[in-house]
């Protein structure tokens, strides 16, 4: 099982990036861990003619906790962010995430950049990084810029980065004191992608109760997406069994819920509901330190 | 399109084998072919099955997600570099064989590199950390009962010697 040929390039800078996929925007790809890229390639969905290997480029391997936030390089791998003691004490919804993507061999060389890039519809970074305010950032030719997570993910493996772009790293914000986050995923049992996967990152007031909720679903849509409505029902909660329900009524409103051999869309909305009651609930207790 | 090649050069198994494939060439394809070592086997191809797992700088990996460029200057542990000859077996397939941990055999090279790295990374797993650590395998004979129960006994009976017969580095790249 082949991909179609291409030419292949080891990069040696990020200079040396960008100036390539400036002169071949259309027909290069990156490739960082390969563990979504050559699927593609190998079923013919993408035939680059160029291919353009980050994996030299320790610059993008770089893990820095600063005063107000986190900078995590593209090419940190899941196995390293699910093993990261620094990653773990400021920031410990990536290692729960980390943890349950794909398996060990994937975790050793699948990176989160790679991962965001591609914007699965059912990969798990994605709804974390809506849950925990994530900013992408992307470097091209004309210099570098910071994109919102919530202007981030456009469409089915569609993403607000342009063609000549080099995402080069995530920040996310430091988060202090009544915290709480928590990653609830329906893993499909073949390939370990989430059918539902749900990050919910919350903190609450000194009664207990929400006082600021991002959720992020992925699996549910084309892409993944924040369900604002069941957010703000819940802010002012104190997480109680009959708010919860009533709140995640709305989580698919407006969304074209999928539907394929893994499950029918009023399926996957239910999951997605429970889901939800399941991350909130937990991220509850854990920002109230039970 | 584009009918140029590459010079590889990767060392497998303690020995560098340079060749010219063409980019595409897959690394479990490099290591059958190129090397001449049928030991690592292709299962499904798509990345799923974990037959084809190998060590890569000391960490396991699917060979058939990894192109034999990017391996390039790397060092690759295959099923063959296990056992020091090829008339003995390393402890760690001994207790295989002792515990019934195969059936067919087929998914077993990868099985045994999977189970490896996690002992060498963790030597006493418990029963979770050991199927977590598998989830990437797929067997179809055994039902993974006697597999979980092989890698057990392996991290009871193995000394640290016998585990790092190759160190493994500290970054996976």
């Amino acid at each position: 099982m082949y991909p179609a040929p291409f030419d292949y390039h080891r990069a040696t800078s990020v200079d040396d990036v960008l100036t390539l996929l400036a002169e071949h925007t259309d027909t290069a790809k990156l490739l960082a861990g390969g563990h979504s890229l050559l699927p593609v390639m190998k079923l013919r969905l993408a035939q680059p003619e160029l291919l353009i290997d980050i994996n030299d480029l320790d610059e993008l391997r770089n893990i820095s906790v600063e005063a107000d936030h986190i900078t995590i390089g593209a090419m940190v791998t899941h196995h390293t962010l699910a093993t990261n003691p620094e990653i773990a004490s400021a920031v410990s919804l990536l290692v729960e995430i980390a943890h349950v993507v794909g398996d060990q061999q994937v975790r050793n060389l699948g990176t989160i950049g790679g991962a965001l890039a591609h914007a699965d519809p059912a990969a798990d970074y994605p709804a974390g990084m809506l849950a925990l305010d994530a900013s992408i950032v992307a470097m091209s030719a004309n210099g570098e810029r910071a994109i919102p997570i919530d202007e981030f993910f456009t469409g089915f493996l569609t993403t607000a980065l342009e063609p000549a772009e080099l995402l080069t790293a995530i920040r996310i914000p430091r988060t202090g004191d009544s915290f709480g986050a928590a990653y609830e995923k329906l893993a499909n049992p073949a390939s370990g992608y989430a059918t539902v996967g749900i990050a919910v990152a919350l903190t609450t007031d000194t009664a207990g109760e929400i006082d600021s909720i991002r959720i992020g679903v992925t699996g549910t849509g084309a892409s993944a997406y924040r369900p604002t409505s069941v957010e703000e029902a819940l802010i002012g909660s104190a997480g109680d069994n009959a708010t919860l329900k009533a709140a995640v009524r709305t989580a698919t409103d407006g969304i074209d819920v999928m539907e394929d051999k893994h499950g029918p869309a009023d399926y996957r909305a239910r999951v997605t509901q429970n889901l939800i009651r399941r991350a909130v609930f937990r991220a509850l207790a854990s920002a109230n330190g039970a | 399109m584009s009918p140029t090649t590459i010079d590889v050069a990767i060392n497998v198994n303690g020995e560098t084998h340079q060749v010219d494939v063409e980019p595409r060439t897959l690394l479990v394809h490099f290591i059958r072919e190129q090397a001449g070592l049928t030991g690592t086997h292709t299962g499904c191809e798509t990345g799923q099955c974990g037959a084809c797992t190998v060590l890569l700088d000391g960490h396991a990996v699917k060979s058939c997600m990894v192109l034999a460029a990017q391996a390039t200057g790397h060092e690759v542990m295959t099923i063959e570099g296990l056992a020091t000859s090829a008339d003995e077996l390393h402890p760690l397939q001994t207790v295989f064989w002792e515990e019934h941990g195969l059936q067919c055999g087929y998914c077993t090279p990868g099985v045994l590199l999977s189970s490896l790295a996690l002992l060498r990374d963790n030597p006493s797993p418990d029963d979770q950390q050991i199927r977590h650590a598998l989830e990437g395998n797929i067997c179809r004979c055994t039902g993974y009962h006697n597999i979980i129960n092989a890698v057990r006994v392996a991290a009871e009976q193995l000394t640290p010697d016998q585990l790092s017969a190759q160190a493994a580095t500290s970054e996976v790249r």
